[in-house]
């Protein structure tokens, strides 16, 4: 075994190491002086010395910038009084360098290396007490989910372990009580399912084997099949028989749009783009994994979301990605974090690192989004990813597979990682979480996902398979087990091309290894298909066939393993039968007074990590690649302002466009969840109408992070989010297409139970005619008039304003969505008719942020009247006039010239013309007395807003 | 008469081939995208065509360092073709990632054999990846076919690892094709301008005689009006100031 160090040269600034310094005096410890990092290579074989300075001069070092060294320390290292700390990947864990390293060395020749492993080394140069130097270990450098600290050169390579064939069976029919409650909390049951589950096996006369119980387990899974939005539920004396059903699929049902090609059937919701072309979106969350190995778990999670829409009717191209986080606020006490919790800020720069390094990787525009902050999310952040794909219409529809179609596991090796994430996922996160859940954590690789793109979208062309679906959550299992539910499959197991040896065949089955893909091929295209997989060195293997018999049936090594019937497998689940409460708190009213000078609020709002500029993160993503972006997260004149949706042009050759929205706001969900979720529609539709769209075609996905929905006032809360999904969305006319949940976002630490907010994501997408029509919430041209377009209310409850204040309030905002549907309707007229030069949705902070947002965002000054905003309940308060969160309110700018014509279309909307737009590089507001009550330079604003995340 | 023929090459991790194609077309030519597999197999003959382009992306994740694998199976599998490829008087763009290609395979600048490579391509200093919109000067004492008649361009970047750096001297004046400028044409306004810290805001070089071209910002990025970030405010223009640097190449492969 060789040892290779990777450094820069001397004399070159180290950004990795300056970055570390200012991460380590983050943490309080100011006497690091300089921090080295180097890349370490670790080669399984024997090599000569030529050999290892080909490969490091050749390969491994950029002759410009690093110098290389093998098999002994540097002088660094070496250094008295320098702290050395080489961090590597555990046993089991895949680094995608290993097989890049593998490629190159192939390429240069270079023989008979069995094995590759890469560490870094982190040379810290200052005085730290032991102390000081295991907190900067814990806190940022190792962590112990997937990594171990080792003794520079002290390292070895893991034996393959053997594995044996025994096929192990689980007395479920001779168990006692006792024995059932161990099987039942193995495999995450409930005590209904445990008694279906032993019914059925009585009814075999047999007992299960471990690998059908896991099936079963994995299939019956929350996750999988969403037993709670099934379920029966008994609320305020009334019978909810499927909240899905009854609410959000009802709406689609019951609205019956043409365009709708195919909804909550496949892996993400498709719509009709063009009659050619059509749209599929799907949003998941990734939030346990991301909680204890953020970068790994939100790569995993924008992996995992990629391939819906590649597993969607018959393959679709993603185009691209939507990404929302909630976290504890970045600056949370070091000392208060619970045991067993990683520091938001840790947490944040995990999972945006994550999510960026693999979108970017595999070329698709990350380019909405939104990130909120809440201590509640301390131990369960959110994590959610969005994908959107293309395809030909005629490939909308889920494929039909036959008896005797082959199936084809296509893309990445199959090891130990994500075991049980399925199940994981459903589960209530503990302290202990992060030592027993390491093989739910799995490091992604992109490039062999983009491989797989590549190579499926090439097959799908050429018509080698019937049908197509991902291997998410659940594995193979759940990948087969969905497609031969109407068939019957047959897999031998040891088919399946593994990472590594020791895998049995259970492990097999339901690993959630990343990076693939199920396909069903005829057997006569079976030969072209593994060829074209080779031409570009993507794994594909035969591992099994559809039948004609409605079995699983499971081989290892000619074994059977497994023979469960398709039938009791879908269908055979037990429906819940659940209690939910309605709990609706009060909280205290605010009664300061009005402050009176409202440019320190303003400011204050400004720079709240929920408002402030998230520019930090948006940049780090590629939201240029595909060149298909129109309207850009970031707009204005110098493209740093908050854009409200996102326009893409999906075809090249064509103007029509896609919008992409999204609206969140757990705040209000405190208060009441009814109006959060009516909230939460209406600023994704806003969002939309902001940007030049309207609302005749516009699809919305649903995604539900709750707490433990077994307490019946979690449930009631549920229940009532999802009544509002169907009260809003039906009057606006936007289907659902798509949704997932996460329920149990619960933490259990010293006895105490942090639940987090209600969190409910609506995501849309719009269909827009003309891309030119766009656009941007920038002020343009000095001299245009300002207008409030909708009626103002006294609608503080659970505002950031309050919020800067530490109060909640109680006056949620609400919507009245008919007269929400008309004011939109209207005032896409009148952007289509190009009388609108900016608009911008008016959420969080109101008519001050919104206005502050677009004066800076254009580089032009605002002179304001509170007098003339149009207030739809009496409202004497300057401060709360300015800051309420009124819903379905948008500020518009028109030119002088366009005024009447606006006004016209407008009709009997709501709308107050409030002030003008001016050169004065001011925003000034007057107050309901005529006072001054803000006046600020729009750099200072600006900077109030940038300040927080400038990282 | 007949189109000019350009190859887009692509490898595992390549995923600005479809706006690279896109460009060529749009400049009147024919494009065929391939994959590096089927040029080291010999299935696709280099030899076909006119303008051979490797566009961005992170050809095999850029594990190790950027663009360094691709930039190795470049070399070792086909680089006497590349080679004779330019000698003929054909033309080489690379773009971003595929700009580092050209750089560490030592096509661009030319690295001679048993000699070190001089300058390359490393971590931006603001240790991020990066996307942001650049102002791009012309070098107008460049040779460079691609940027022929152009003064500026406002292109985006997106990348970690674009800054040029290492000893000058690997390289002269005329070399440097583009640079980065502030909104006015200034050459040192820093960064964010400069947006990683490129020695003399190099943002992209050529070889002696033009015909090899390589930078880090993304002209195919911007080939319609709607791809620039302040459309809205200053009005869609039918097409994007990138544009001319393929129908520059078109040209000249052309004869015209």
């Amino acid at each position: 075994m060789h040892r290779i160090e990777i450094r820069l040269k001397n004399y070159l600034p180290d950004a990795r190491g300056l970055g570390l310094v200012r991460d380590i005096a983050d943490l309080s410890i100011k006497s690091v002086s300089n921090a080295i990092v180097t890349d370490i290579y670790y080669l399984g074989a024997e090599l000569t010395k030529a050999q290892l300075d080909l490969i490091c001069r050749e390969l491994l070092a950029d002759p410009v910038t690093q110098d290389y060294q093998f098999d002994s320390l540097s002088d660094e290292a070496k250094q008295a009084g320098n702290y050395v700390i080489e961090v590597a990947y555990k046993a089991g864990v895949v680094d995608p360098v290993e097989e890049t390293v593998m490629i190159g060395l192939h390429d240069l020749n270079i023989s008979g290396v069995k094995a590759v492993k890469t560490a870094k080394q982190y040379i810290i140069e200052g005085k730290l007490t032991p102390k000081q130097l295991e907190t900067i270990s814990n806190k940022l450098l190792v962590n112990p989910i997937i990594q171990h600290v080792i003794e520079s050169g002290h390292f070895a390579f893991a034996k393959n372990p053997k594995y044996h064939f025994k096929l192990n069976q689980i007395d479920l029919l001779g168990a006692d009580k006792a024995k059932l409650e161990e099987i039942r909390r193995n495999y995450t049951f409930s005590e209904i399912e445990l008694s279906a589950v032993r019914d059925y096996y009585l009814q075999q006369g047999r007992n299960p084997t471990d690998v059908e119980l896991e099936t079963l387990a994995q299939t019956w899974s929350e996750h999988c099949v969403h037993k709670t939005f099934k379920a029966k539920i008994t609320y305020d004396g009334k019978i909810v028989n499927n909240i899905l059903k009854s609410t959000i699929s009802r709406v689609t049902r019951e609205l019956n749009k043409e365009w709708c090609l195919s909804v909550f059937l496949d892996n993400s919701g498709v719509i009709d783009f063009d009659g050619k072309w059509a749209l599929c979106f799907k949003v998941e969350t990734h939030n346990h994994p991301s909680a204890v190995e953020p970068y790994g778990g939100a790569a995993t999670g924008i992996g995992g979301v990629i391939r819906d829409p590649l597993g969607t009717g018959l393959g679709a191209k993603p185009i691209l990605n939507t990404d929302v986080f909630c976290f504890a606020p970045p600056d949370f006490p070091q000392e208060k974090l619970p045991k067993g919790v990683l520091h938001p800020r840790r947490i944040f720069k995990g999972v945006r690192a994550g999510v960026a390094d693999y979108g970017n990787r595999l070329g698709i525009p990350t380019v909405n989004g939104a990130i909120l902050f809440d201590e509640r999310y301390l131990a369960n952040p959110l994590v959610y990813c969005g994908t959107m794909g293309l395809m030909p219409v005629e490939m909308a529809q889920r494929g039909k597979h036959k008896p005797g179609d082959l199936i084809v596991l296509v893309g990445g090796k199959t090891g130990r990682d994500g075991i049980h994430g399925a199940t994981f996922a459903s589960e209530q996160l503990t302290d202990e979480s992060g030592s027993v859940s390491f093989t739910s954590v799995q490091i992604g690789n992109p490039i062999v996902e983009k491989k797989v793109i590549d190579i499926l979208l090439q097959a799908r062309g050429r018509g080698l398979y019937r049908r197509i679906t991902d291997c998410g959550a659940g594995g193979l299992s759940s990948a087969v087990g969905e497609m031969g539910e109407e068939t019957g499959a047959r897999v031998d197991l040891d088919k399946v091309p593994l990472k590594y040896t020791g895998l049995n065949y259970a492990e097999i089955w339901i690993s959630e290894a990343q990076e693939r893909m199920v396909i069903a091929v005829p057997p006569e295209k079976i030969d072209e298909l593994l060829r074209l997989c080779a031409s570009e060195d993507v794994q594909a293997a035969v591992v099994g066939e559809f039948t004609n018999d409605r079995q699983l049936k499971l081989f290892y090594q000619g074994h059977q393993v497994a023979d469960l019937s398709m039938e009791f497998l879908h269908k055979g689940i037990p429906q819940w039968q659940l209690k939910a409460v309605l709990n609706q708190p009060k909280y205290p009213e605010p009664d300061f007074a009005q402050p009176r000078d409202l440019g320190d609020s303003l400011k204050d709002i400004l720079g709240s990590w929920n408002v402030c500029s998230k520019e930090w993160v948006i940049r780090q993503y590629d939201h240029e690649v595909q060149g298909g972006t129109v309207i850009k997260p970031l707009v204005g004149k110098t493209n740093d302002g908050p854009g409200d949706a996102t326009v893409i042009r999906p075809v090249f050759n064509s103007d029509k466009g896609v919008i992409v929205a999204n609206g969140i706001n757990p705040k209000y969900g405190q208060i009441d969840p009814y109006w959060m979720a009516a909230s939460a529609i209406d600023e994704a539709l806003r969002q939309i109408i902001a940007v030049g769209g309207n609302l005749k075609q516009v699809a919305l996905l649903d995604n539900f992070c709750w707490g433990d929905t077994r307490k019946p006032e979690m449930l009631g809360a549920l229940v009532q989010a999802a009544q509002a999904c169907y009260d809003m969305a039906i009057v606006y006319g936007t289907p659902f297409v798509s949704g997932k949940d996460s329920l149990y976002n619960e933490f259990e630490c010293e006895g105490k139970i942090i639940a987090i907010p209600h969190t409910l994501l609506i995501s849309a997408m719009g269909i827009m005619e003309d891309v030119k029509h766009s656009i941007s919430m920038d002020f343009k041209n000095a001299g245009d008039s300002i207008y409030v377009v909708g009626g103002t209310k006294n609608e503080l409850g659970a505002s950031a304003y309050l919020e800067t204040k530490g109060l909640i309030g109680n006056s949620v905002p609400k919507v009245d969505p008919a007269r929400a549907k008309a004011l939109m309707d209207k005032l896409s007229k009148a952007t289509e008719k190009g009388l609108v030069k900016a608009c911008h949705d008016c959420s969080e902070g109101g008519i001050g942020i919104a206005v502050a947002e677009m004066a800076f965002a254009g580089g032009l000054g605002a002179e304001l009247n509170l007098k003339s905003v149009l207030l739809a309940e009496k409202i004497d308060r300057d401060d709360f006039i300015l800051f309420s969160e009124s819903n379905s309110r948008f500020i518009v700018e028109v030119t002088p010239g366009s005024k009447a014509e606006f006004e016209k279309i407008m009709g009997d909307v709501s709308i107050g013309e409030i002030g003008t737009v001016n050169e004065t590089n001011k925003l000034e507001i007057y107050g309901l007395n005529g006072c001054k009550i803000v006046s600020e330079t729009i750099n200072d604003l600006k900077e109030a807003w940038q300040k927080p995340l400038r990282w | 008469m007949s189109k000019a023929k350009v190859l887009v090459v692509r490898a595992p991790g390549t995923n600005r081939d479809g706006e690279a194609v896109f460009a060529f077309e749009q400049a009147g030519a024919e494009v065929t995208l391939a994959h590096v597999n089927q040029l080291i197999r010999r299935e696709c003959n280099l030899f076909d065509y006119q303008i051979f382009v490797i566009p961005g992306g992170f050809s095999y994740g850029d594990d190790i360092a950027s663009g360094k694998v691709l930039a190795n199976e470049l070399k070792l599998k086909f680089g006497k073709d590349m080679l004779k490829f330019v000698d003929d008087g054909r033309l080489v763009l690379g773009i971003c990632n595929g700009f580092q290609v050209l750089v560490k395979s030592g096509i661009l600048p030319r690295v001679q054999k048993g000699e070190t490579p001089r300058v390359t391509l490393t971590n931006n200093d603001s240790g991020k990846f990066e996307c942001r919109w650049v102002y791009l000067g012309v070098n107008q004492k460049s040779p460079c076919i691609f940027t022929k008649g152009m003064e500026n361009m406002y292109v985006p970047v997106a990348h970690g690892e674009g800054k040029f750096a290492g000893d000058l001297k690997a390289i002269t004046e005329k070399n440097i094709a583009v640079y980065y400028t502030d909104e006015k044409g200034n050459r040192d306004a820093g960064y964010p301008c400069n947006p990683n810290g490129s020695v003399k805001n190099i943002a992209g070089i050529c070889d002696d005689s033009g015909r090899i071209f390589g930078l880090m910002p993304h002209p195919e990025d911007h080939i319609l009006g709607t791809q620039h970030p302040q459309w809205t405010r200053l009005g869609a223009k039918k097409y994007g100031d990138g544009l001319p640097i393929f129908q520059n190449a078109v040209k000249w492969v052309k004869g015209i």
